[in-house]
């Protein structure tokens, strides 16, 4: 299920404007790794570049090799769509869609490419995953409902039921708690932490108590100044990172002294 | 001192120191003159479109009237009013059904290759092509359908007639000229084709990007992500845009005129016959006079009401669409 991320000399662009420039990191498997940086270093570009939805942005491309246990995602004929369902992505905002029900919300991904699926082995996923999603018991009641009825925390947690129903190696998260309230961010990092139990967890945040609390390892993203390319400064385990820095940027970041 | 913030009066409160006009005031230092003079301006403007709506309406109502309880054997055929009106409106109905049924496949597939399948560079130009169609006057249309398609579809209609007569809607022997309503209808679904396409491509293209990606973050092909999010998301702009195209196809009068070789309602599509509300007016309006003038408008009061009914659904569509969208965006 889960599998190791390996990163090569990676550049990103949109169009001739270089966007991130030569990252190069291992990402362990059953794992939580957080990237953290100002806005605007390219820590989210980056997190897109690892299941390639960066190429939804016309002109976007890469340089450099993304090994997932070994095989490239950028390799020669290898298909985006079949690297999103194995490297799942939960967004900045809730977006469950808004037409379906709870139910269809949670199997909208996993019906995809034509699958079928008995009725029995549907409510199976859907139970399991929503149970994964530490969801079942909130809304066990109400899967004919829409989606769009929950609160914020619960269509959250709705969302990674759906990418984790399409049992992924691989899941990232863009801010996943950016508009959250600190209640429903709880109950989010109490499922990140049970979710690295399974899957290899790359979680983009601002929030620096928040990639403390859940995160082995940290990356540390900065740049140069506007109009220059985001790099990779600091990697390493996240109680280093934040209690003995290696970098003088990354101190003075996480210490708040940044700008 | 407070903010004197422009906030709405509490209900029941009169509005004391505020001009009439609603929205943010320019406050005590502003010019109350100015604000009058342009809201006085535009009421006189809003008046004049009720007025002249109004005015029509009478004029159609009025003029109409000297139909009600005439004798049948006045009416144009001898028969009463409804046996003169009914095959005008069929055939009004049956062209802008057919032309519906041409234009929105083609309409709503244009429109989702320009704002999610062409190449940008691609789909600018696509898009002002098809504007520009919108932009081609209707008697061109016209004359393009008589004297370039009618000729060309006639072994088409052959062909119809031979294999497929067992219809009643091909019932043959087809048009020797091709001056028939089917000719008329794809004319007329040539023209609302811009009016589809333009009201789906916009849209499409406003389908929440964080919808798409989801779709697209699942594993979902582009086709799968435009099924899951583009479609569900405009299906009431789509409805009403085909509101909004059998509106115009059901008004059209130039290129009917101009295409159709018209007579008596027929079943089959592939011969001459039938005539629309519309192309019967203006053939015959200019030698009417008398009774014959007042059928002739009260056959476009009918049209009138049929387009007015038209237009009001695609209203209340977009108006629950917006509705629909502003609660999940």
């Amino acid at each position: 299920m889960s599998k190791r991320i390996d990163v090569e000399s990676l550049n990103v662009y949109y169009g001739d404007f270089l966007a991130v420039e030569d990252v190069n990191i291992e990402i362990e498997p059953r794992s939580v790794t957080a990237f953290i940086g100002p806005s605007g270093c390219g820590k989210s570009t980056f997190l897109r570049t690892l299941n390639r939805m960066h190429e939804v942005v016309p002109g976007a491309r890469v340089e450099g090799k993304v090994n997932l246990d070994g095989e490239d995602l950028y390799g020669r004929g290898v298909d985006p769509v079949r690297v999103r369902s194995q490297v799942g992505m939960v967004f900045q905002r809730p977006n469950p869609f808004p037409t379906m029900s709870i139910r269809d919300n949670v199997l909208a991904g996993a019906k995809l490419n034509s699958r079928r699926m008995s009725r029995a082995a549907a409510d199976e996923l859907v139970e399991s995953s929503l149970r994964g999603a530490n969801l079942w018991e909130e809304v066990k009641d109400r899967l004919g409902k829409p989606g769009s009825g929950l609160s914020g925390g619960q269509q959250q947690r709705l969302c990674i039921a759906r990418t984790i129903a399409v049992k992924p190696d691989v899941i990232l998260m863009d801010e996943p708690c950016s508009a959250l309230d600190p209640i429903s961010t709880l109950a989010v990092e109490d499922l990140i932490s049970e979710l690295q139990e399974e899957y290899t967890v790359v979680i983009v945040t601002h929030n620096m108590q928040q990639a403390a609390r859940v995160s082995h390892k940290t990356a540390f993203f900065n740049i140069a100044g506007t109009g220059k390319p985001g790099k990779l400064i600091e990697y390493a385990p996240t109680q280093e990172i934040f209690n003995n820095p290696k970098d003088r940027a990354t101190e003075d970041y996480v210490s708040g002294r940044f700008g | 001192m407070t903010q004197t913030a422009p906030t709405k009066p509490e209900m029941g409160e009169e509005p004391e120191d505020r001009p009439a006009a609603p929205g943010p005031s320019a406050g005590p230092a502003g010019s109350p003159k100015q604000d009058a003079t342009f809201s006085g301006l535009a009421l006189a403007a809003s008046l004049v479109i009720l007025v002249v709506l109004a005015g029509v309406a009478l004029f159609l109502c009025l003029q109409a009237w000297p139909v009600v309880g005439a004798p049948a054997d006045e009416f144009y055929g001898g028969e009463g009013f409804l046996s003169y009106i009914w095959p005008l409106v069929a055939g009004t109905l049956i062209a802008a059904a057919i032309a519906l049924v041409i234009a929105t496949p083609i309409g709503v597939g244009v429109a989702l290759y320009i704002s999610h399948y062409a190449p940008r560079r691609l789909a600018k130009p696509v898009g002002y092509v098809i504007d520009l169609l919108a932009a081609i006057p209707s008697i061109i249309f016209g004359a393009w359908g008589a004297s370039v398609l009618a000729p060309r579809v006639v072994p088409l209609y052959d062909w119809l007639a031979q294999y497929l007569g067992f219809l009643p809607i091909f019932a043959g022997p087809a048009s020797a000229t091709g001056k028939t309503i089917l000719t008329a209808s794809v004319v007329l679904g040539i023209m609302i084709l811009p009016i589809i396409t333009s009201m789906s491509r916009e849209i499409f293209q406003q389908t929440p990007v964080l919808q798409q990606e989801a779709a697209l973050g699942l594993g979902a092909t582009r086709w799968e992500m435009v099924r899951m999010t583009v479609f569900p998301f405009a299906r009431a702009g789509i409805i009403s845009s085909v509101m909004l195209g059998l509106g115009r196809a059901l008004g059209e009068t130039m290129a009917v005129t101009l295409v159709l070789s018209g007579g008596p309602f027929n079943p089959s599509l592939i011969q001459s016959g039938n005539q629309t509300v519309a192309s019967e007016i203006a053939l015959n309006f200019p030698e009417a006079y008398g009774f014959r003038m007042n059928e002739l408008i009260a056959a476009g009061l009918v049209l009138f009401l049929i387009t007015l009914v038209v237009n009001m659904l695609a209203r209340l569509i977009v108006n629950r669409y917006k509705e629909f969208s502003g609660a999940n965006s």
